[in-house]
């Protein structure tokens, strides 16, 4: 029986204080996430790793020094239980663990509403002339790209190598469903117009531990923020940042179902590509979606159809192992997203940011513009500000032409308040509840400083614990954190 | 449009949907796009070069 799955994406936002002649980029993103007023508190993030003892609540308690914190750099913890921070030069938002697909996507949606409202504060601070710009997108069309990465608890006894085997395919083709489109293209792959994606480019290899350079389709990096005994964290890091919720949710929910299906033996067949890295491109130049890949072991097959066959595999699956509401949604948006993508690509302009992007574009190419002209690339660009004011995406949201998962209360109560089933729940009730006396967090643990000689570190090594249903009253009934860490059973 | 109906005419030849639809759904999205880019003429970055010559990020991850 697969693992019952917890997710969570990173993105990483660009950033431009346009008219500022000294910009840099970290300091800027410092300044932007320092500018947030949202619920939150400032914490030292610990990388170090544990290996706690565990009571029935998933919560042990430990004693002493806070070890050893990174210092000096802008972190913070969220009431929603998100992690806002500054990552190189990049302001980054990592969204809170989520035990469903749907939740997921709700808590990455957020993050454009933090970076928008981070923004919007930093602007009251800058000089005259100055413009704070976030862009939720992951290259800036000079060779340049940041991440956005999708995190998934699976269980340790998968061993790695099914998991390149089975999934490099799967990832390769959900990018176009993953794509957010993008003028041109970088890193030395052929020229085209544009194309589906905007990291596909960038890919290099086919497994490995990077993620700056040589990036691999298949990440090795083994860190699960978990009991590293029973889980591992798949982290992958080939799809693009999208806006359209629809979009985040079908990338994910495909993501979590094809790996409990890999779990769970499901799979009959690995459909390996003849040369994944190539494909990865290949696919993303595509946006006619009519190349023909070769297969290892002969043959092509389009992107497209092999979509289908894992849609048809994964609905077999899902008939006999699930039964849920979420994952009907992520059956049927799949389903009516490939079948119109086969008749035609422009149909999925309301559901996908690529379609949605090139639509607008070759409108502009229909009233004279050349792909090459600054402006086709300035609605590439501002199609990702998280600005409402500014996005292009905000514009065909309000002239009807994109279909939402989520409406404006529901982002904003999800800015404030944390997913209901996984330890996020337990982080953001501490930042609400103790925000003075919570001095480092990580994913895994809490640290409070409730006035004794030693810090008090709550671990949480159990994501899938410290929910609503176990921790609600003993939140409701402590007082300060010293009250809560007494419940815990120390203090 | 030129490149748009090309590409649905090459399609035709090969699948067997129903042309009528599909030609029916293009035009209306053709004529409602119009007033859209329109509005977004008008709020897109003024000096389109500077700002896209400008953005210019380190890499991350």
């Amino acid at each position: 029986m697969a693992l019952p799955k917890v997710i969570g994406t990173e993105t990483e936002f660009g950033i431009s204080i346009r008219n500022r002649a000294d910009f840099n980029p970290s300091l800027a993103s410092g300044f932007v996430i320092n500018a947030y007023e949202g619920a939150r508190a400032r914490v030292q993030w610990s990388f170090e790793e544990e290996s706690p003892g565990r009571d029935a609540r998933g919560f042990g308690f430990e004693s002493g020094a806070a070890g050893d914190y990174e210092s000096g750099v802008v972190n913070m913890v969220l009431s929603n239980g998100a992690r806002l921070y500054v990552d190189h030069a990049h302001p980054e938002y990592s969204a809170p663990e989520a035990a469903d697909p749907r939740t997921a996507a709700l808590y990455d949606k957020v993050g454009e509403a933090v970076m928008a409202a981070a923004a919007a504060s930093a602007q009251q601070m800058v000089a005259a002339g100055e413009v704070v710009g976030i862009y939720k997108n992951n290259s800036d069309g000079k060779g340049n790209s940041y991440g956005a990465h999708e995190n998934y608890l699976i269980s340790r006894a998968i061993p790695f190598g099914d998991i390149i085997h089975f999934m490099t395919t799967m990832l390769v083709t959900r990018q176009i469903i993953t794509g957010s489109g993008k003028v041109g293209s970088e890193n030395d792959r052929p020229a085209v117009p544009y194309q589906i994606t905007q990291r596909a480019d960038f890919f290099e290899e086919e497994v490995g531990l990077e993620t700056t350079l040589k990036r691999p389709i298949i990440n090795t990096r083994d860190e699960p923020h978990a009991d590293p005994e029973q889980y591992r964290r798949l982290h992958v890091i080939i799809a693009d940042a999208n806006l359209s919720e629809v979009q985040t949710f079908l990338k994910l929910g495909i993501g979590e179902l094809f790996l409990s299906a890999l779990e769970d033996g499901a799979l009959p067949d690995p459909l390996r590509l003849a040369d994944p890295v190539a494909a990865c491109w290949q696919v993303s130049h595509d946006v006619d979606l009519r190349m023909p890949l070769p297969l290892a072991d002969g043959g092509t097959a389009t992107a497209l159809e092999l979509q289908f066959q894992y849609l048809e595999w994964l609905t077999k699956y899902a008939e006999k192992s699930r039964d849920d509401a979420v994952t009907d949604q992520v059956l049927a948006e799949w389903s009516d997203l490939l079948t119109d993508l086969q008749r035609d690509p422009m149909l999925a302009a309301d559901r996908l940011d690529w379609v949605a992007k090139y639509q607008l574009l070759r409108g502009f190419v229909d009233r004279g513009s050349a792909w090459e002209d600054a402006k086709l690339a300035a609605v590439d660009l501002q199609y990702h500000d998280v600005d409402p004011a500014r996005s292009l995406y905000h514009k065909l949201l309000g002239a009807g032409r994109i279909r939402r998962l989520f409406d404006d209360s529901q982002v904003a109560d999800a800015m404030l308040q944390p997913p209901t089933d996984t330890r996020a729940y337990f982080r953001g009730r501490c930042v609400q509840q103790y925000p003075e006396s919570l001095v480092a967090a990580n994913w895994d643990s809490l640290v409070f400083d409730t006035g004794h000689e030693l810090l008090k570190r709550v671990p949480m090594m159990e994501p899938r614990r410290g929910t609503r249903e176990l921790t609600e009253k003993l939140l409701d009934e402590a007082a300060d954190a010293a009250e809560l860490l007494a419940a815990l059973g120390g203090g | 449009m030129a490149e748009q109906e090309q590409r649905r005419s090459r399609r035709h030849e090969n699948e067997p949907y129903d042309q009528d639809e599909v030609e029916v759904t293009a035009s209306q999205t053709t004529e409602a796009i119009d007033e859209l880019l329109d509005e977004i003429d008008s709020v897109l970055e003024e000096n389109a070069e500077e700002f896209v010559k400008n953005y210019v990020q380190k890499g991350g991850e």
